[in-house]
């Protein structure tokens, strides 16, 4: 794949500030300040989907939202086709929203319930100036709905007649109406049941290669991630510590969390965990991260310098990036095991 | 999971619907709601219902008893007043007054509490801070004195009783409006509407507002049976509609005086009063069970 | 009875009325659980594992109620026990944890005083004597915690269930609902809110607990991923009905329905990159006024028109069984 760089995000940065209540700041309370993704850097190739995993907490969503600047970025820059959007006035930042859309993970709290199919779906076309008529609009939606697998007669009904993975395909109809060239999938099968799981996930490929999309594909679960990605980046406590092609990542991962990420997902095939990298303890709370590397808390492997310094991203392969101080060991670990 | 929610079909019925449903079922609220409906009819046949004009005077009938009492005329069913006005005429005819008064302050409240509510609560920063920080001051104010002050300002007159009304009873609307919205901003489908390149001005009155809306209607409601009680309040003090328009509150003033010998002058308007009130209250409490469980729950 | 069984449960009908009609949630379910084992139930939402157990523990509240079954737990017929015997029952001899351990805990006490009530309720090894009673139930939750892995359990036992992470929440309800040493556990989806790695944290919890405290453990979940690795067999449930049961291992490399073979199927794995995943069309059927037909009818690739009258399990193989007339179908084709 040649790197044609749809997205570029440098350094992207976003804080959080708890303002104290009344009472706090008369008691002299500092603000609380949480670093909800941290100088994350990344790039998604046009025609690509980037699989970002991690845990709750870890940032994931966030990020996706402060790509589409959903939420404000506290620092660092985005550049989508080549244009900053970061500093993008509002007129033009709405021009750029019809080719930069979002799924989201509840089809339930995704959809006003007070309007009716046609009103959702078509909500894009209305506000882009893109169906000059009424009967326009209604035909065009009509065509979006038969595409992600809906019945054009169902475009005067309303959200609670519908099931959930039936909800989900009008929440993509209305993000993919505009004609859009990048989706941030935030979990959009996460909320679903297996067999529902599996047809949106089929649908989220078939609409990728018919409207030539791009995707940034948000999820904790690396089966998902694993089956649909070309690359995947793994965050953890806001900082992306892992990043590389799905082979060499699913293959070796370098980065200790992938490798306990990985070997905790319970497996329907009988496999080797004999290297099951068991984790103890929780996810710190991100309103007091842990010092140095943020993973050291939970880490097998951490030794003191682990908790006095931030490790460098390192180049591990072709592509393939780690943050860690025990790169070296942590490899011929895994050769050990394996030999 | 819970049990049941595993097990809920998918209804197709809408919502609506099925609330109103559920407040017709309400034996007594339906009941009420049929009063209140009666008392609208009478406000707006009162010229055909009404067996009397109101504002003829005959001295001659006098502080005449209701029809079943002894020196009773039928052409005067619930008696006349000091000035030999019909009773019954006068508090169809005030119908117009107290009704007209409490639609008119609660579709202007609404109305302006709605705006600001929407405004504080999905742009927050200081367009909020303004806006509660009025709403506190106006709240500290006691109503009544307050009404009763702009009224002794601006003087007498229907408008000006509106405006004295509405000029604190939009606080109510605006306080239940705002923390509607600051919930109901943060759900994915407004984040989605944001994504889509929607307006602040689309979001909040294409988006927010259908979806809070049943609570608003509720509490107008309910507020309407307390604006006429303050309407009649201003009215009975002499500061509300300007005599010899019937109000219900002058009405129950008038009969003061005579109210050991001719009680039917000041009883009767005053239970017109209690009926209607009634009726609003429990209807409007039939329609918050039906359109809005989560306050029953 | 043999003497291995600890519950079992015959034809159980469990219904809910609403506006729409009559809702068939669990429709002639039979449950069997021996001692000592792992029971994995795998459904998807609707399919009434939940409910099932609910039934079990007596929990179905109107507009649900149970109309046929028996439910046979050691010998006893919970149906006929009175609300009273089937409270002291609940909890000491058979326990559930429930999804949600935020909303399942109580707020306003702390985990020491819930702990505590569970064991006054139903521990009656504990000392009469007012100060030892205290004592002794103080040694038992801070055991009970340890056990479950809670670190400093004495300091813990003082906090409130908010200050406690989700994965520590769900093994605090695992402690409350061991502390009276059921012969049953009922883990109604453990996991499902938890993160992969707390969640691998947790299943190996009440595996290990499960071999130390000999008890047995149903584990109700939609994830096949996780009754391959902790269950030795599996029920699966279809639209209010068990479709297929065997021996895990089995089920999964033969899977004998075709409901079972879709959802397998359905599993995205990063091993099938590239081709296409072969999910199941459509959706659960409404389970009200459901034709007496095969419930997977709609849904099925295989169907035809024998499926169009009411299906039994049928035997497949030793100590399998599964509700569909083709099961002899895969053998015959690899003959």
């Amino acid at each position: 794949m040649t790197a044609d760089p749809l997205l570029k995000v440098t350094n992207l940065t976003k804080v959080y500030t708890g303002r104290p209540s009344l009472v706090g700041r008369m008691l002299g309370r500092a603000p609380v300040n949480v670093r909800a993704v941290s100088d994350v850097s990344l790039s998604v190739n046009r025609g690509e989907i980037l699989g970002l995993i991690g845990e709750s907490g870890c940032g994931k969503s966030t990020l996706g939202r402060a790509i589409l600047r959903l939420h404000e970025p506290t620092a660092g820059k985005v550049e989508f086709g080549g244009t900053d959007i970061t500093a993008l006035p509002a007129p033009d930042m709405k021009a750029m929203r019809r080719r930069m859309q979002i799924i989201f993970q509840d089809p339930y709290a995704s959809l006003n319930p007070r309007r009716t199919v046609a009103e959702i779906v078509g909500l894009p076309l209305q506000l882009h100036g893109l169906a000059k008529t009424r009967s326009e609009m209604r035909e065009k939606v009509a065509l979006m709905l038969e595409k992600v697998g809906l019945k054009a007669g169902q475009l005067d009904r309303y959200p609670h007649q519908f099931s959930g993975g039936q909800r989900q395909r009008i929440g993509i109809a209305r993000a993919l109406i505009s004609n859009p060239e990048f989706i941030v999938c935030d979990e959009p099968v996460s909320a679903l049941d297996v067999s529902i799981q599996a047809q949106i996930i089929q649908l989220l490929q078939d609409l990728k290669r018919e409207f030539a999309l791009t995707y940034l594909f948000i999820s904790h679960d690396i089966s998902v991630i694993g089956y649909l990605s070309d690359r995947v980046a793994v965050m953890y406590l806001g900082e992306i510590v892992e990043m590389g092609p799905v082979e060499s990542i699913l293959a070796r991962p370098r980065h200790p969390y992938t490798q306990s990420l990985m070997s905790a997902v319970p497996e329907v095939e009988a496999s080797d965990k004999s290297q099951r990298v068991q984790l103890s303890g929780d996810l710190p709370s991100p309103l007091s991260p842990p010092s140095g590397c943020k993973f050291h808390t939970r880490c097998p492997l951490a030794i003191d310098i682990c908790r006095q310094r931030q490790p460098e991203t390192e180049r591990v392969g072709t592509g393939h990036t780690a943050a860690c101080h025990r790169l070296k060991e942590n490899l011929s670990l895994l050769e050990g095991a394996r030999a | 999971m819970s049990v049941i929610e595993q097990s809920a079909p998918v209804a197709a019925e809408s919502l609506f619907r099925r609330n109103m449903a559920a407040f017709v079922e309400n034996r007594l609220a339906f009941g009420s709601a049929i009063v209140v409906v009666l008392f609208v009819l009478m406000a707006i046949f009162a010229p055909w219902i009404a067996p009397n004009d109101p504002y003829a005077t005959n001295l001659f009938f006098r502080l005449q008893p209701p029809v079943w009492m002894e020196g009773g005329d039928r052409a005067y069913p619930l008696g006349a007043d000091a000035l030999g006005r019909c009773i019954l005429s006068r508090i169809i005819y005030g119908a117009r007054i107290s009704i007209f008064i409490g639609a008119a302050v609660i579709l202007v409240a609404t109305t302006i509490g709605i705006l600001a509510g929407l405004a504080a609560g999905y742009l927050r920063g200081w367009v909020d801070v303004v806006i509660s920080r009025l709403v506190d001051i106006l709240l500290g104010f006691p109503y009544l004195i307050f009404a009763i002050g702009l009224m002794a300002m601006m003087g007498p007159g229907l408008g000006n009783i509106i405006l004295a009304l509405a000029y604190k009873e939009w606080v109510i609307p605006c306080r239940v409006v705002r923390g509607e919205t600051l919930v109901t901003r943060e759900l994915e489908y407004v984040e989605a509407a944001r994504a889509l390149g929607a307006s602040g001005k689309h979001i909040m009155l294409r988006e927010i507002l259908p979806n809070i809306l049943s609570p608003v209607i509720v509490v107008a409601t309910i507020r309407m049976a307390h604006v006429i009680i303050l309407e009649a309040s201003l009215s009975f003090l002499g500061l509300g509609v300007q005599p010899p328009t019937a109000s219900w509150g002058a009405m129950v003033a008038d009969g003061r005086a005579f109210i050991l010998e001719s009680w039917w002058v000041s009883t009767f308007p005053g239970l017109a009063i209690l009926l209607l009130v009634l009726a609003i209250n429990v209807a409007s409490q039939g329609l918050r069970d039906a359109f809005d469980p989560r306050f029953t729950e | 009875m043999s003497d291995d069984i600890l519950l079992e449960v015959r034809g159980l009908r469990t219904v809910f009325d609403t506006r729409a009609g009559q809702v068939c949630a669990v429709d002639g379910v039979d449950v069997t659980v021996n001692r000592g084992e792992c029971l994995g139930i795998v459904g998807e939402s609707g399919s009434g594992k939940s409910v099932t157990f609910a039934s079990v523990m007596g929990l179905v509240r109107s507009p649900g109620r149970i109309e046929a079954g028996e439910i046979v737990f050691d010998g006893t017929d919970l149906r006929k026990l009175s609300p009273r015997k089937m409270q002291a029952l609940r909890g000491r001899d058979i326990a559930m944890t429930m999804q949600d351990a935020l909303t399942a805990l109580n707020p306003a006490l702390t985990v020491g005083e819930q702990l505590a009530e569970m064991l006054e309720a139903h521990d009656d090894d504990l000392p009469r004597r007012r100060g030892a009673r205290r004592a002794a139930i103080q040694a038992r939750s801070v055991e009970m915690l340890t056990l479950v892995g809670i670190p400093s359990a004495g300091d813990r036992l003082r906090q409130y269930p908010h200050e406690f992470s989700g994965g520590m929440r769900q093994r605090i309800m695992i402690a409350i609902a061991l502390a009276s040493k059921p012969r049953l556990l009922i883990a109604d989806e453990p996991t499902t809110a938890l993160d992969v790695t707390i969640q691998a944290q947790v299943l190996e919890l009440i595996s290990k607990l499960r071999a130390e405290l000999g008890m047995s453990v149903v584990l109700i979940t939609h994830d096949l991923g996780v009754v391959a690795e902790h269950c030795d067999r599996v029920m699966v449930m279809y639209a209010g009905q068990v479709v297929e049961e065997g021996p895990t291992a089995q089920v999964i490399r033969d899977p004998r329905h075709p409901y079972t073979r879709g959802l397998l199927a359905s599993i995205p794995r990063p091993a099938l990159r590239g081709q296409p995943i072969r999910p199941i069309d459509g959706q659960v059927p409404d389970l009200v006024d459901l034709p007496p037909q095969c419930r997977f009818l709609d849904r099925c690739p295989e169907a035809g028109e024998a499926c169009r009258h009411l299906i039994d399990m049928h035997p497949a193989g030793p100590a399998r069984r599964a509700r569909c007339i083709r099961i002899a179908v895969p053998e015959t084709e690899k003959a």
